[in-house]
């Protein structure tokens, strides 16, 4: 018997029965569909994470004040010291290392700004020019704090796009002036709109020179430094330095604590990873249902067509291709609610992805092939017995019917 | 040409052994025309699955065409059975959901014949059968005589030496019964042993060789000769 014969034949027992066939598919399509939703949902949260990680900006390192140790309490804090604060000079230093692009100081404080009648906290956040390129920020209107030296306390201030909108209105923005704490400020650049990144909202932000931001918080001490290393490569060369330089600097106390935004983000990667295949893992279990599903039905088949079985035996039809009959059967209604199974996925990822906009769901590949993998799988083991019973009939029992 | 020699057949029923056929000697030639009758449980239906292969002798031999099938594999016996062999049965045994034609066509798709040479063999038979305009139907459409023409033309298309018959009118009125044995009878021209079984004396008695069986025994085997 050709293959297309039984394929054809096949297709034609299953189109004998359409409720049965239906149902059967129906089941099937559910199991790929929950794997192909579940895991998309999945990916679409690793993804979100990985974004916003990476919207933060690319190869980050992250140097802040204070250790975190989980290996006791170190003998300043027993004297009742509180870290040594990072100076400005730490920072610039940190530029010497090699593994190093470009670094942006940050200190963040609030402050009450003033604008005629207007007033109102806000957070004001001091930094540098290079602030806009590591943080992956971009401007909208004007420019964004001048280079040059780092110690210089320019009166000037970037307003972030929300900010301006309610200071400004459709006003024009730069070149005004606008009062922060008792000094009065410039402003030379809007931001463009960023969103929401990590919990800073960099909309509602006042960026100004990092000396000036000092000086209105009248501190010295830096919230972070942000590093961004050449390459991703020398991210751990960065970070070694950094720790270093750092070290040297505190007369030999380890009092900073450097982290990568690769190991942050690695972690979560792994977290969510695992969370998705764990998802997945359980939508399979209703694969296996569906094909357990699908050998019952497979069995009350053989016992409702023992006649033709028969007949097909009489007509010289050998135990080999009464199995290859059932076993196309399986095939086919697997692949087809496999293929119905991903149609009703995706269309349910895409759903959900116009309800929630910012989760890039999309079902990863590896996912719609171990889906339809198992389905195909589960569908043609599971007619194993059927099968083999089928192709066991005695046929003149199987033609009178018992 | 077929030939049993000393075939028995004992089936286990709980724990009693039970004769169906004892020591059966018995010889076709090829476009012989043979009834076989007898009461029901004389295993003349026995005799008939063995002589289809669709079962094994408890004991003896059977040579078809010179050669021993009695040992064969299953899938060996299979391939005989459709190349060799041609069942009509009482109860017509058609697919339902297939047409007519697709039903004529069925024993070649199971040999691999290819497509457009099942159409053709299927149409001429289809046209000599008279079922030229019923190719479409599908069984549940046709009559019980249409039906077992259609039997008949499945049982025929793959070109079979024996043609074994199990009351092929038994589920068929008078007059169509005697179309269907007209046709079955037009088939010896060809060169097909026919074996009919059936309890109808008027139906037998239309084989030129008639074999009784009782209780497992050939009873008589007679030749007429008119």
């Amino acid at each position: 018997m050709k293959f297309s014969d039984t394929l054809q034949f096949a297709s034609g027992s299953l189109r004998g029965s359409p409720t049965r066939t239906l149902l059967m598919m129906l089941a099937m399509s559910i199991g790929v569909a929950a794997v192909v939703v579940l895991t998309a949902l999945g990916e679409g949260a690793r993804r979100y994470v990985v974004n916003q990680f990476a919207s933060l900006g690319t190869n980050l390192v992250i140097v802040l004040p204070g250790r975190t140790e989980t290996a006791g309490i170190g003998p300043g804090m027993l004297l009742g010291q509180i870290p040594r604060e990072i100076s400005l000079d730490d920072a610039e230093a940190i530029l010497h290392s090699r593994a190093v692009k470009r670094i942006a100081p940050l200190t963040v404080g609030s402050a009450t700004l003033s604008r005629g009648a207007l007033n109102r906290e806000v957070v004001v956040a001091g930094s540098t020019s290079d602030l806009l390129a590591v943080r992956h920020m971009s401007i909208g209107i004007g420019r964004f704090l001048p280079p040059g030296n780092i110690h210089e306390s320019a009166s000037v201030c970037v307003l972030g796009s929300q900010m301006k909108r309610e200071l400004f209105g459709n006003e024009q923005a730069v070149g005004q002036w606008i009062r922060l704490g008792d000094r009065r400020f410039r402003v030379i650049g809007v931001l463009a709109s960023q969103g929401e990144s990590m919990g800073m909202r960099t909309d509602e932000l006042v960026i100004v020179p990092v000396a000036s931001a000092h000086q209105l918080f009248n501190t010295s001490g830096l919230f972070r430094i942000l590093i961004e290393a050449k390459s991703r490569d020398s991210i751990e060369d960065a970070k070694h330095d950094a720790e270093q330089i750092m070290f040297q600097r505190h007369s030999g106390e380890k009092d900073v604590t450097v982290i990568t935004q690769d190991a942050v983000l690695a972690t979560f990667d792994r977290i969510l990873t695992a969370l998705t295949m764990a998802v997945g893992g359980i939508a399979a279990i209703s694969l296996a249902v569906a094909g357990v599903l699908i050998m019952n039905v497979m069995l009350i088949a053989v016992a409702q067509r023992v006649k033709e079985i028969g007949l097909l035996k009489a007509l010289g039809a050998p135990p080999k291709q009464i199995r290859a009959l059932f076993f196309a059967e399986a095939a086919l209604l697997s692949s087809i609610g496999s293929v119905a199974g991903l149609v009703l996925g995706y269309a349910g990822s895409s759903i959900i992805g116009q309800i929630y906009p910012s989760l890039p769901v999309s079902p990863p590949w590896w996912a719609v092939i171990a889906a339809c993998g198992t389905a195909l799988g589960t569908g043609i083991l599971f007619s194993v017995w059927p099968a083999r019973r089928a192709a066991q009939l005695d046929p003149v029992a199987a033609l009178a019917g018992r | 040409m077929i030939e049993l020699k000393n075939v028995c057949r004992t089936f286990i029923v709980g724990d009693q052994q039970v004769a169906a056929l004892r020591d059966i000697n018995l010889r076709l030639d090829a476009s012989e025309y043979v009834s076989i009758m007898g009461p029901s449980g004389s295993g003349k239906s026995t005799l008939l699955n063995l002589l289809g292969l669709l079962d094994r002798p408890t004991s003896g031999t059977y040579l078809l065409d010179d050669g021993n099938v009695t040992d064969l594999s299953d899938e060996q016996q299979a391939s005989v059975r459709r190349d060799k062999i041609g069942f009509v049965f009482q109860s017509f045994h058609l697919v339902p959901r297939l047409t007519a034609a697709q039903n004529v066509e069925l024993p070649m798709i199971l040999a691999g014949i290819p497509a457009e040479e099942r159409r053709a063999r299927v149409q001429v038979l289809m046209q000599n059968y008279g079922l030229a305009a019923r190719a479409d139907h599908r069984p549940d459409q046709l009559s019980g005589g249409q039906r077992q023409r259609v039997a008949i033309a499945r049982a025929t298309v793959m070109k079979p030496s024996v043609l074994l018959a199990d009351e092929p009118t038994g589920n068929l009125d008078r007059t169509t019964g005697w179309e269907v044995l007209k046709l079955l009878e037009g088939l010896l021209e060809q060169g097909i042993t026919l074996v009919v079984v059936t309890h109808d004396a008027e139906i037998g008695a239309r084989a030129k060789r008639q074999i009784h069986m009782l209780d497992g025994r050939i009873l008589s085997d007679e030749q007429q000769t008119k």
